[in-house]
This record gives C-alpha cells, sequence and structure tokens, in this order.
C-alpha cells in the first residue's frame, strides 16, 4: 500500500497542478502567447513531432557528449591531482580560476573559436559538468579511513593496489552524487550554448519560438529539454543502483 | 631475541611530525613467549593502542629496540606473521563477506596465489559466519562483522594476532559470546595473540597475563600473570572468585594510578 502510494502520490499531484492550469488559465485572461494551456503543449509533440525530434536529438547529442567528455575529463584529472602533490599545487588554483569565469561569459569566446556546430556545445556542456566532479572526485579519493588505510598497509599493498581497490571504490558515491548533478548541468551548458548561436536544437527552438512569440512551441521545448534531463537522470540512477548494490541496504 | 614473538627493550613510541615531537609511551620492555595470550588494558590516551600499532609495523619506533619473531615489525608484516583486527570491523562496504575475507589474498603481491575454497569454509565455520558469503558488510550485525574481520585476520594463519578493542563497541553478551569463541580459536591455533582493551573484565577473562598501563604520561604500571588462578589451558569461570579479586585489584590499581 506504502509503495502504491508512493508512486500515485506524485502522479496525482502533477495532474491536480496540470487540470488546474487547463481550467484556471483561460479564466485569468492571461493571453495565450504568453502561457498556453497543457493540452496546447501536449498538442506540439502530436501536430509538430518532426520539429520537436530535429531539435531534440542534437541538443541531446550535445549534453551526452558533454556530459561523458567532461565527466571523464574530470575523473582522470582528480587521480592527477590526488596523486601528483606538485601537479596539484602548481595547477589546482589555476582550475580553480578557471571555475570562478561565468559560463555565459565563456561561451561567446568558445563559439568564437569553434563556430556554430555542435563541437562549441559539447564543449560548454563539458565544461559546466567538469568543476563539481573535480572537486568530488578529489574528495572522493582521499575519503578511505584511517583504519582502512592502515589495513591496507598491513596487507603491504602497492599504491596501484590502494588506488584500485581502496580509493577507487571509497570515491563512488561521491561521483555519482555528482553524476546525477551533471545530468542537468549537461543539458544547460548545450542549451545555452545553443542560444548563443546555432540554428538548431532545443536552445535555438527556445529563441526562435520566443521571439515569433510561438508560447506552445516555446514550452514544448522546455519540456523536451527537461525530459532529456530526466532520462539521463535515470540512466545515472540505474547503474548507481547497480554498481552500489550492497553499499547501504 | 629469536624464540619470543615479541621483545621489547627501552621501547620509545610517539609520534614525528616535522620537527615536533610526541612521546606517547616509554620505557616499554616487554616479553612476550610464543602462544601466550597476552592483554593490554588502560585508560584512552595511555598509549595501548599505539603500542600494538609499533608491533603491527604501522608505526615506527622513536627509540629503543623491537623484535617480533625474531626479525624486525616490517618483516613480520611483509611475511604475513602479524594480522590486525580493529576496533571498527573495517569491512569494505562494497565487498560480500567472502570477498572481504579473500582481500589479504589479492592484495600485497598475494595476486597469484589461490586460496583453496575450503580454507574460506572452515573458516566461516569456525567463526559461524557459514551462509553468510555473499552478504554485504551493511547487512550483518555488530558482532558478525567483527567475526568476519577475525577470519580476514585468520586467513593468512598469522602467528602473531593483534586486536585493538575489536569488542569495544559490541554489547555485553555479544561480547562476552566472541570472548569465549576468541579463546576456543586461541586454544585451537596456538598463535600468541596481543588484545587491547579498556575493560578490566576482559582483560582478566581472557589474557595470560595483563600489562596494566596508565596515562598522562602513558607508561606499563605492571605485568600482571594471571596463570596461577587459571588452569593450565585459561580455562576460568567469570564468577571465580579469585577472577572477581583480580579485577577489583586491576580497577583499585588503575584508581591509584590515574
Amino acid at each position: 500500500m506504502t509503495r502504491l502510494s508512493n508512486i500515485l502520490a506524485p502522479i496525482f499531484g502533477a495532474l491536480s497542478i496540470l487540470v488546474a492550469w487547463q481550467f484556471l488559465l483561460p479564466l485569468s485572461g492571461v493571453p495565450a502567447y504568453i502561457a498556453p494551456t497543457p493540452t496546447k503543449i501536449i498538442a506540439v509533440f502530436f501536430n509538430q513531432t518532426d520539429l520537436i525530434l530535429s531539435n531534440f536529438l542534437p541538443t541531446a547529442m550535445e549534453a551526452l557528449a558533454g556530459f561523458f567528455i567532461g565527466n571523464l575529463a574530470a575523473v582522470l584529472f582528480a587521480i592527477l591531482f590526488a596523486y601528483a602533490r606538485f601537479i596539484r599545487m602548481a595547477y589546482f588554483p589555476v582550475v580553480l580560476f578557471f571555475n570562478t569565469i561565468p559560463i555565459l561569459a565563456l561561451s561567446p569566446i568558445i563559439i568564437l573559436i569553434f563556430g556554430l556546430g555542435m563541437t562549441p556545445k559539447i564543449i560548454i556542456a563539458a565544461i559546466i559538468c567538469f568543476f563539481p566532479t573535480l572537486v568530488n572526485m578529489i574528495r572522493g579519493l582521499a575519503s578511505a579511513s584511517k583504519n582502512e588505510e592502515e589495513l591496507f598497509g598491513m596487507l603491504s599493498a602497492n599504491k596501484f593496489e590502494i588506488f584500485l581497490r581502496l580509493h577507487l571504490p571509497r570515491s563512488l558515491p561521491m561521483l555519482f552524487s555528482s553524476l546525477r548533478i551533471a545530468t542537468a548541468t549537461a543539458v544547460i551548458g548545450a542549451i545555452v550554448g545553443e542560444w548563443i548561436g546555432a540554428d538548431k536544437g532545443l536552445g535555438a527552438l527556445i529563441i526562435q519560438a520566443t521571439f515569433n512569440y510561438q508560447s506552445d512551441k516555446l514550452y514544448a521545448a522546455i519540456v523536451a529539454s527537461s525530459s532529456l534531463s530526466i532520462a539521463m537522470f535515470a540512466v545515472v540512477a540505474v547503474v548507481e543502483a547497480r554498481v552500489m548494490r550492497g553499499w547501504a541496504r | 631475541m629469536s624464540g619470543t614473538a615479541v621483545e621489547a627493550q627501552w621501547l620509545e613510541i610517539g609520534y614525528r611530525n616535522g620537527r615536533d615531537v610526541t612521546t606517547v609511551l616509554s620505557d616499554v620492555n616487554l616479553t612476550v613467549p610464543p602462544g601466550e595470550f597476552l592483554t593490554i588494558l588502560g585508560p584512552s590516551g595511555c598509549g595501548k593502542s599505539t603500542l600494538l600499532r609499533v608491533v603491527a609495523n604501522l608505526l615506527d619506533p622513536l627509540g629503543g629496540q623491537i623484535a617480533v619473531l625474531g626479525n624486525t615489525p616490517e618483516a613480520a608484516r611483509r611475511a604475513r606473521k602479524t594480522g590486525f583486527v580493529f576496533q571498527d570491523a573495517t569491512l569494505l562496504p562494497w565487498r560480500t563477506v567472502g570477498q572481504n575475507i579473500r582481500l589479504p589474498a589479492v592484495v600485497g603481491g598475494r595476486q597469484a596465489r589461490q586460496l583453496p575454497d575450503t580454507r574460506i569454509a572452515e573458516l566461516m565455520a569456525l567463526l559461524g559466519l557459514s551462509g553468510l558469503e555473499d552478504r554485504y558488510p551493511s547487512q550483518l550485525s555488530g558482532g558478525q562483522r567483527q567475526r568476519v574481520a577475525i577470519a580476514r585476520a585468520l586467513i593468512d594463519e598469522p602467528e602473531i594476532l593483534l586486536m585493538d578493542e575489536p569488542f569495544g563497541a559490541l554489547d555485553e553478551i555479544t561480547r562476552d559470546r566472541l570472548n569465549d569463541e576468541l579463546l576456543g580459536i586461541w586454544r585451537e591455533t596456538g598463535m600468541t595473540i596481543l588484545f587491547v582493551t579498556h575493560s578490566i573484565e576482559e582483560a582478566v577473562y581472557l589474557g595470560q597475563r595483563v600489562i596494566v598501563m596508565a596515562a598522562n604520561p602513558g607508561r606499563i604500571l605492571n605485568i600482571h600473570d594471571l596463570r596461577p588462578v587459571k588452569t593450565g589451558d585459561n580455562r576460568c569461570q567469570r564468577d571465580n572468585a579469585a577472577i572477581v579479586s583480580e579485577i577489583a585489584a586491576q580497577r583499585q590499581l588503575l584508581a591509584e594510578a590515574s
């Protein structure tokens, strides 16, 4: 019963808001070019499937590629920073400085260098994923307890064994918590890149729909981009559940 | 120094941090014959765990001499002649019970060595863990986790088992049961056990000899031989009058020292 209500309660909550939106919006006098009703937004997905799909796919590819490249680079740099003290001392402040530059200020530079194709969007999505994963991964790699370190010392484990069998598994909870956050930020990065210069993608569709007062298309693009984040989040959650099974039941 | 399990002469123990040296324990003179069950009793901060870490080669002494099985503590550790059991079990949560017990066989250059499955099964039966091989540590009780930690320490058949308050966080009933099981394992294997505890009852019940330590500064107050009040194989009753009076005597000694 509790399991069923866990599923039904949020569905009821969302549906009640959609029903209220559908029926109260026309009564409020807000014009349709500012806020469409839910049925009009859903209609875009059925009547203009090609438009949504042709813009969804590029954004999905940019976000996914950015997610993989950004997080992979973050994990590799974290390992480097965690085990090479001089490199950490020399370059971690540079990375910190780089992180303080707002991504919106950095994006035009990246577009200028790489042009209007998918590459700059992938780079922006990767950069936005990079820093939180880097910081979390460095902390995760150092999160083994003193007793765990001593246990591996007792067993005369070498540095690679300690990394592989202790530090890396210990870092997984923190890595997965950043990956979950990165599923949303990668999509934001791809869309921000498309805003600055693109003729396709959900970001481009959002800009076009806004300037043409096509609020149904604008809202449909927002729903599509949020669905992309949710799908990526779900995949990460499934992988996490498989990898971390048994950890803290 | 051969023929002894542990021999320490004028040992000075502490921590070095750059030029700062903090001495935790000094003037430690100790001879532990092979096969002895020695308990190390004392209040927090007296350096009893630190002493155990020097024997385990997890910490280098500041001065003095120490030999483990006639060699350096490092040689004993590298040869897996010493096993260590921590207070919090220190099981890796991502490994099952079986994988945790096998950990010593997969690190420290031991990859090539195949452990016979019968060895694992024997150890699990010895420690009452049969049927739990595929469980994760999060699915075990505190007592079961410590049993797994002991099994992991025993897999290499060490000659000396070093135990740092292994039952300190357990409830009294579980602790009493594990005390009896540990005595059974000690009798069966004939290994040397150095057992650190802050429980006077536990120290007196388990040990053939009890090292009583005091804090501020950390030092050995007394090495007390309990063999005269116990039978040859260390069997005794918890309510044995001699044991009860020993417990009272050690409590008095510790109270006077603090």
